[in-house]
């Protein structure tokens, strides 16, 4: 099979281009229906795991403060993670950017003549984009998670952070693969299905000289490299190449050994709604003399991003408790009607709202945070506590001024700033702080309802307009004292 | 989560806080909340310069407007008063929001936290501390109940109203599918992301007419008026109800004075 083609990439999103992708995102029925019912299914079976909601609080309250208790020691525990991973024989690199985490990988891979890299998923790797970078070189890049292979085939990015594929439906897969996968015939059996994936990825395995993993939990005190999946080719990518390079954000971060098995549990079951997965891989060295089977060598990629821009806010830093369940898109009422992809970042809802700002700037990414009712339904399920709709509104505000006297700029402070809508604000601040003058509009407003404009901006869309009572309260409590 | 008033005692008095959408839009909804209070005996004030309680503003990202209108709103409760608001929404801006608007000047702050001690939701009021006991005079209804985001996540209003409901043999009170999600109100959401928040409304009026209740009842006008006005358009004659609308309807206590 020749090299996969990968969908464009997307840096930049104008805000325009947000809401028109959402609206042709909300027409189409299919999306829609496939997503709701996906949905419904997820948060059906994470429901089961959390028969009592008491025993869910004392969890959710231990994980959120082994997250916030990392990132309070950020770099102590970063420092202490490179040690031991050195001391493993496990190579650390350091990235700032997705350029430089690319040029690392790709630089590994030229260095061992590379013409094949099998990868296990990985988000921070759609993140830096790497598939294009190790292309640009002529290294074939592929996924080997059944749902990130899908979607590679089709050049598209995930939709999920989960599960990649959950736009798609079986018919629109198997025709995917009758077109696609040399041999391969049209299908619409799920077991079949995966045999065809799983009979290209076998080969692929054996010949790649490199494995590409993300990394759920990196554990500092160890220098252990946690990996949870379910399909076992994270396994794959991780044993049988004779390099694995391992990448993530530098907040995937905890102290102790002990502090795993709480955020483990959490995770599966607010992601898939599993007590535990197939496998959980715990990866420490490369192989050792004597050992049958292991890679040669070992890298992690620590990679920043933005995340250090997150860090440095006491309130924007609990972005990085987040463990990449996914829970928060699967009870999102937007994610739901829009799908993944419209929101044209790595990481789509909630999380991704509050986290691409910090990776892509507010000037891509301003729209974003106000594509929320702001419903709360994220936060309730977040199994480490995120305030997420109070980081949305604290974007919305970055978003729109400038920087706070003795708070730096985030990137892209302000790029929604309108003087319009300065004006408008100043204007109902007058308003409502002069009870006068509110009082005197509201008689206006209720004595002259008929003058109610019949196109109301938004609300008309798709409502009838909304139109003043004919007396306020104010005035029926009046007219009521008089009787 | 069952609060009372910060003494435990029941109140002679309170202050009635009618949100600036009941006040131009719902009226008739506060005039039935302000009467569930009063023919429990207890005397209702309406502080004449109430406006907003600043949620449009703090949503939106306008903080300082946001702070400037909720500072106008703690000023209008001298005694020490619960404070009734006929919307979770509202209600949860006060309670919880206002203390986070005021967090960097410690004596707004601490003025934001007492006042967030006495806001309560009006089913929450009627329930917890007025303790009411119903006798309902109405005919068999079935409805179905939508309560806002925020009253359910911030003020457990699903909980309070569901009880007061309980108490009517007459009502039968039936689920929708997909209760707990968001009507895609949102205040500024509705008008910033119309298609995305017209495809919320529109799949909420749905289930909650597919239940084949006769009425939906919320304590919020907010959804209240993004699902009515949805049905209107479609031609539809389903409509929703404030509780406290439905509540004077039940015990026929409708423009009662006590």
């Amino acid at each position: 099979m020749s090299a996969h083609e990968n969908s464009q990439p997307l840096k930049f999103i104008p805000a325009s281009e947000f809401k028109q992708r959402t609206s042709e995102a909300v027409s189409d029925e299919l999306l829609r229906k496939s997503f709701r019912g996906a949905m419904d299914f997820l948060m059906a079976k994470r429901a089961t795991q959390f028969p009592d909601p008491v025993a869910l609080e004392a969890q959710r309250g231990l994980a959120e403060h082994i997250r916030k208790y990392s990132l309070a020691h950020l770099p102590d525990l970063l420092e202490q993670l490179e040690r031991n991973l050195t001391a493993n024989g496990i190579q650390v690199h350091w990235a700032e950017n997705a350029e430089q985490a690319n040029a690392i990988i790709v630089g590994i891979a030229q260095k061992h003549s590379a013409k094949l890299m099998v990868k296990g998923k990985s988000m921070v790797s759609e993140e830096t984009e790497l598939n294009h970078a190790m292309e640009a070189v002529g290294i074939e890049a592929l996924e080997s998670d059944m749902g990130e292979y899908i979607v590679q085939l089709d050049g598209e990015k995930p939709s999920h952070i989960i599960m990649p594929a959950i736009h798609k439906t079986k018919q629109q897969i198997a025709k995917l693969f009758a077109e696609k996968v040399p041999g391969a015939s049209y299908t619409e059996s799920v077991d079949e299905l995966i045999g065809i994936g799983r009979a290209v990825l076998r080969e692929k395995f054996m010949t790649a000289e490199i494995g590409l993993s993300g990394v759920n939990f990196a554990v500092a005190e160890t220098g252990t490299l946690c990996l949870v999946e379910n399909e076992g080719n994270g396994r794959m990518c991780t044993t049988v190449p004779k390099v694995h390079v391992a990448i993530t954000g530098i907040e995937k971060i905890v102290e102790k050994l002990e502090h795993v098995p709480p955020l483990f549990g959490l995770l599966t079951r607010s992601a898939t709604g599993q007590a535990v997965t197939t496998y959980f891989n715990m990866i420490s060295r490369p192989r050792q003399p004597g050992e049958k089977d292991g890679p040669q060598e070992v890298h992690l990629v620590l990679l920043d991003n933005g995340r250090t821009q997150a860090y440095n806010d006491e309130q924007m830093r609990s972005t990085l408790q987040c463990i990449r369940c996914g829970a928060c898109m699967n009870h999102c009422p937007v994610y739901t009607r829009v799908g993944g992809h419209a929101y044209g970042t790595t990481y789509p809802g909630p999380i991704g709202e509050i986290i691409s700002p910090h990776m892509m700037g507010l000037a891509a990414t301003h729209a974003l945070p106000t594509a929320s009712s702001l419903c709360g339904a994220c936060s309730e399920v977040c199994p480490v506590k995120i305030p997420i709709p109070d980081l949305l509104i604290r974007l919305r505000g970055e978003a729109s001024h400038d920087a706070r006297p003795g708070h730096a700029p985030l990137v892209g402070q302000g790029a929604a700033k309108s003087a319009l809508m300065d004006i408008v604000w100043a204007g109902w601040a007058a308003l409502y702080t002069r009870p006068a003058l509110y009082r005197a509009f509201g008689w206006l407003a209720t004595r002259f309802r008929f003058l109610t404009p019949p196109m109301q901006s938004g609300w008309t869309y798709s409502r009838t307009p909304l139109k003043p009572a004919a007396r306020s309260l104010r005035d029926l409590l009046a007219e009521r004292k008089r009787k | 989560m069952q609060r009372d008033t910060p003494s435990g005692q029941r109140p002679k008095d309170v202050y009635f806080f009618a949100t600036c959408l009941v006040d131009l839009f719902c009226p008739e909804a506060g005039m039935d909340a302000i009467t569930l209070i009063e023919r429990e005996g207890v005397t209702v004030h309406f502080p004449e310069n109430q406006t907003c309680c600043g949620q449009p503003a703090y949503t939106s990202g306008y903080a300082d407007e946001a702070r400037a209108v909720a500072l106008a709103q703690m000023r209008l409760f001298e005694n020490d008063w619960p404070v009734v608001v006929p919307s979770g929404s509202c209600a949860g801006m006060m309670r919880h929001h206002y203390p986070k608007l005021f967090a960097e000047d410690p004596i707004l702050k601490a003025k934001a936290e007492a006042l967030a001690e006495r806001v309560f939701e009006l089913s929450e009021f009627l329930l917890n501390v007025l303790k009411v006991q119903w006798k309902d005079s109405g005919k068999p209804a079935t409805v179905t109940l939508h309560t806002s985001c925020a009253a359910r996540r911030e003020m457990g209003t699903h909980v309070h109203a569901r009880a007061l409901l309980a108490q009517l043999p007459g009502v039968n009170v039936v689920t929708q599918s997909h209760e707990a999600e968001c009507c895609g109100f949102g205040g500024t959401f509705s008008l910033k992301h119309p298609s995305i928040s017209s495809a919320m409304a529109g799949d909420k009026a749905d289930a909650l007419k597919e239940t084949g209740a006769e009425a939906f009842i919320s304590a919020d006008c907010g959804c209240m008026l993004n699902i009515n006005h949805t049905l209107q358009k479609r031609g539809d004659a389903f409509q929703g109800k404030h509780l406290a609308t439905f509540l004077c309807e039940r015990l026929a206590a409708k423009g009662e004075k006590a």
